[in-house]
């Protein structure tokens, strides 16, 4: 057992589910019990989904606990399959489920022969994997499934497009800022002339799946989730892929080099050179490369940071400070314990320190030790900002829903470099501002004028009365106040106890 | 598929796949109303995860809860629970020093059988600190019935009530009774207290979690037919638990609480007195009147006090007249809302509700059945265990005016031109007492309001096209 307030990446059937419902017409249908559905309240509200999220649940009860679940899952996933007709329905376990050792896949055989929607069991150990690894690993399976099946039914070959073209990997709902690095990656892809073959899985169908090959590589942008399906079409289907992520000026230009380099690889006739596109986007289109060079940035140099987050963004984000901008990073680290290595390789000589954790007290710690000028963190760390007085960006999962912009955020490509170098500076000099102020006395004006009526008054409160008021969350006890003591003067009452202000209460309506 | 509004009360059964929030939810509320408390929720991840993500900034707040995280040797039992438990427990007293622990059982803990029951009392001498055991998990209850569970298992825990306890604690009153009414001119003030001396009646204990201005301005109210409140379940700090015995009678103030008002009944031989909620000001004086006749008390000016609250909610009441409302049914509210909403003017389609004790909210049903009458309103159906999927094709025949629902439907619906009003925020607002009767309806009004304002836009249907067999 382990003493737990929060924790940063959430549990495995999530990521299944994230994965699931970000196909077109794939339904999951969770093994769990009443209340376990949460995951579409998140959906619903933080990416302000318009359409019902297609997760449902058979519900684990009582009765599933003393009989077993018997016919419920199988008529659940044929009812569904009859009200949705789904493509493909994929029944999750969650934890819960997952210790009950019901036959799970026992169900799902007998659910595909009456149901025209696939049926697949969702293959993640609860105790052993989190939110991340699940969805890579669903992802992975869901694709295999369907490779599988087409290469059974010889409809799949490694015939590739004429012209260069790229599959998008791991796009996916509830995925930090997600929606716009696709725009953004659609549009360097664009530019180079390489045509989008597939994004999988935001908005892909999975009857689609079986022309993956068809591209000439695979993109993998993010490191959580994504790799294990390149992984898998690079073995079967010899597919290459690139997983630099295309963060910051000089990691962009390593991907495009990667890409270039496959490219090449596939053409006979020609070979493509992306140099010129690096060199103008780089010193004209992107601005953060000016930027560095700018005398704001030279503000920053050697100003400390602290990095924290997923292993992409952290990773990314550490060498952004520090090569790119000056900043020197005094640690950095992840919550992604089961990618240590690939992720202390990565920030080696970028950072003085590196903390591996997901133990939010941990980072807490570090952060008030080493008193940073500025954090780059999940929301967690912005919360511990606040309480140290340290400004905080936002660079990572896990979020809140001001971190589901409506505006165009990317942090991939040109345009991710503008956002990263605004979201840098502004939280410098936010802090700057901050400390100057606080040196210099604050702004002139001594004092708020209030629109309160004068306070010097012949009314008195009794004890009572003052405890209650006391209880009043501060931020309306003024109001509160000032509504009770006008209520009381226009009914000629002196003495304010609590019954005078349950009454001013419902005579102002408020 | 019917979709007629019946003319008489119906009670169906669906198949009980509805979202609703899992019962360890209650911990957000009674960790901050009992002070000297620390929640302890004995889970996976899973429950962990939702947590956090339904009490949002609340985790930031150094919250007295936290999960005793089950990990894959807890669950092969090759760690012992016990000493486990003992661990965190030690860990929780060092740092927090609470007057109670409570363990919050869960749908994993039921399902290893792990013996949080037997273990408590072991460990509670060894450590010092008492354990109360609440077994709010999902496979047994939704959302607010998590309350229910954790505060039956505080009844246990309420101390005996001796007679000369009941001596002493009769002088206490009298005198603070006293002090509160120190300011009025001396006559006055005799003649008040001789009026609440000369009407003892038998100690009367309330149960059910409110915000402490809620629960004072309901004994207000009492006090107003002058009935003296003895106590409340759960009060203020965990070692201010009302004392009971066969003497007490016992009113719950929520609709959610039949498990609690069992055990008092059947463990604590208390008597209960079975009455509406104090939900909206007809809920309101029917509460009041009914703990009044029980103690053979006359109200006095409860009548003009309900019209004036009927007259101070007019303007909302102009808003809402005839308007017509679907609850899809997730924290057992459902019911007095309706009947309020009813009483307000408006038409209620359907009461989904995740499970009703027929005999604990007799009371309110009756009122439920004789406001329809009043009104002249056709009964609405009541759905127990509903099915969010079969309700929302129901929702989109009826075209109600008003969806009140979970936030997994809301957008969506939303979306598809059904206002709908968060049910959650019900939950947490202040809703009952005379009091904030207005402030139901202004959660109610919210999304007709916010019609007025963008009426005219022509932005109601957002999808880009019905998708297949999605919505019908």
């Amino acid at each position: 057992m382990k003493l737990a307030y929060w924790m940063y990446a959430g549990p495995a059937h999530i990521g299944t589910l994230r994965v699931a419902s970000s196909f077109k017409n794939v339904h999951a249908i969770m093994h769990a019990p009443l209340g376990d559905d949460y995951f579409n309240v998140m959906r619903s509200m933080l990416e302000r989904e318009r359409d019902f999220t297609p997760v449902t649940t058979s519900i684990v009860d009582r009765h599933v606990l003393a009989r077993g679940s018997q016919e419920k899952v199988v008529d659940n996933i044929t009812r569904k399959d009859k009200e949705e007709r789904p493509d493909l329905i994929v029944l999750t376990p969650t934890c819960t489920s997952s210790i009950l050792q019901e036959d799970l896949q026992n169900f799902v055989d007998r659910a595909s022969i009456t149901s025209n929607s696939d049926v697949i069991l969702a293959d993640v150990n609860h105790y052993r994997v989190n939110e991340l690894q699940a969805a890579d690993r669903t992802l992975e399976q869901v694709v295999r499934y369907y490779l599988e099946k087409a290469r059974r039914q010889k409809t799949v070959t490694r015939s590739i497009t004429k012209e260069p073209s790229a599959n998008i990997i791991g796009i996916f709902t509830l995925g930090f800022h997600n929606q716009h690095d696709c725009r953004e990656l659609k549009r360097l892809l664009q530019d180079l002339n390489i045509k989008i073959n597939q994004v999988i899985p935001e908005g892909g169908s999975v009857q689609d799946l079986e022309d993956l090959p068809k591209a000439w590589f695979n993109l993998v942008p993010y490191r959580e989730v994504g790799s294990m399906t390149a992984i898998y079409l690079e073995k079967n289907f010899g597919m290459p892929y690139v997983s630099i992520t295309p963060m910051g000026i000089v990691d962009i230009a390593e991907c495009i080099r990667q890409i270039q380099k496959h490219v090449n690889n596939l053409v006979s006739n020609k070979t493509f050179n992306y140099e010129p596109y690096i060199d103008q986007q780089t010193r004209f289109v992107s601005q953060a490369a000016w930027f560095s060079r700018s005398i704001d940035c030279q503000n920053l140099t050697g100003k400390k940071a602290v990095v924290f987050g997923d292993a992409t963004h952290a990773a990314s984000i550490t060498k952004i400070l520090a090569r790119e901008m000056g900043i020197r990073v005094s640690c950095t680290g992840t919550y992604c314990k089961h990618d240590e290595e690939w992720f202390k390789e990565q920030v080696q000589g970028f950072c003085d320190e590196i903390l591996i954790t997901d133990d939010h007290t941990e980072v807490g710690d570090m952060i008030a030790r080493i008193e940073p000028s500025a954090i780059f963190g999940t929301q967690m760390e912005r919360h511990i900002g606040k309480r140290l007085d340290i400004p905080c960006g936002v660079i990572s999962s896990p979020v809140h829903i001001q971190n589901f912009p409506l505006g165009y955020r990317p942090f991939l490509g040109y345009e991710g470099t503008n956002q990263i170098a605004d979201l840098v500076y502004n939280s410098f000099t936010l802090g700057m501002e901050d400390h100057l102020l606080e040196i210099f006395g604050g702004h002139d004006t001594k004092e708020v004028i209030t629109k309160s009526l004068s306070t010097e008054s012949d009314l008195t409160w009794n004890y009572e009365s003052i405890m209650e008021l006391n209880k009043i969350p501060g931020f309306v006890r003024g109001k509160i106040k000032r509504n009770t003591e006008k209520f009381a003067r226009q009914n000629n009452i002196t003495n304010i106890t609590v019954e005078v202000m349950y009454a001013a209460k419902e005579a102002l309506n408020a | 598929m019917s979709n007629k509004i019946s003319e008489t009360l119906t009670f169906e059964c669906e198949t009980g796949n509805y979202h609703t929030f899992c019962p360890i939810s209650c911990v957000a509320w009674l960790y901050q109303k009992i002070e000297d408390s620390f929640f302890l929720v004995v889970g996976t991840k899973t429950c962990g995860y939702f947590l956090q993500n339904a009490l949002g900034v609340m985790i930031f707040a150094e919250p007295r809860y936290a999960m005793a995280e089950l990990e894959e040797g807890d669950i092969s039992a090759q760690l012992n629970d016990y000493e486990e438990l003992k661990r965190l427990c030690l860990q929780i007293k060092k740092d927090r020093n609470p007057s109670v622990i409570i363990w919050i059982g869960t749908c994993t803990t039921e399902i290893i059988k792990m013996d949080l029951e037997g273990m408590a009392p072991k460990l509670e001498t060894e450590i010092g600190i008492p354990i109360v055991v609440a077994r709010a998990n999902g496979l047994d209850y939704a959302f607010t019935q998590g309350e229910d569970t954790v505060l039956a298992a505080m009844a246990h825990r309420c101390p005996e009530r001796n007679i000369l306890m009941d001596k002493k604690e009769k002088v206490i009153q009298d005198s603070s009774i006293q002090d509160l009414f120190a300011f009025l001119p001396l006559k006055k003030k005799k003649d008040i207290i001789k009026s609440i001396k000369s009407k003892k009646h038998p100690p009367l204990v309330l149960f059910g979690s409110l915000p402490s201005t809620v629960a004072s301005q309901l004994s207000s109210e009492l006090k107003r037919q002058s009935i003296q409140v003895s106590g409340w379940l759960p009060a203020q700090r965990y070692t201010d638990l009302p004392s009971l015995n066969d003497e007490v009678y016992v009113c719950g103030v929520n609709p959610f609480l039949s498990r609690t008002a069992t055990t008092l009944m059947r463990r604590r031989k208390c008597k209960l007195i079975g009455a509406p909620f104090p939900i909206g000001p007809d809920g309101t004086r029917a509460w009041i009147e009914k703990i009044c006749s029980v103690f053979d008390i006359k109200t006095q000016g409860l009548e003009e006090r309900e019209q004036q609250m009927w007259e101070n909610l007019k303007d909302y009441l102009d808003l809402v007249h005839g308007k017509s409302v679907f609850f899809m049914g997730d924290n057992l509210l459902e019911i007095s809302l309706a009947r309020f909403l009813i009483r307000c003017g408006m038409i209620v389609y359907e009461i989904g509700i995740p499970y009703l004790d027929k005999r604990y909210q007799a009371a309110e049903l009756l009122l439920l059945r004789n406001t329809c009458k009043n009104m002249c309103t056709p009964m609405p159906r009541i759905v127990e265990k509903p099915d969010n999927y079969n309700q929302i094709q129901r929702m989109r025949e009826l075209q109600p005016d008003l969806a009140i629902t979970g936030m997994a439907h809301a957008n969506p619906l939303e979306a598809r031109g059904i206002n709908t009003k968060w049910s959650v925020e019900f939950t947490f607002a202040q809703i009952h007492g005379f009091t904030n009767a207005r402030d139901v309806l202004e959660l109610v009004t919210r999304p007709l309001r916010r019609n007025n304002n963008l009426e005219n836009l022509g932005w109601n249907n957002l999808i880009k096209e019905e998708k297949k067999i999605k919505f019908n």
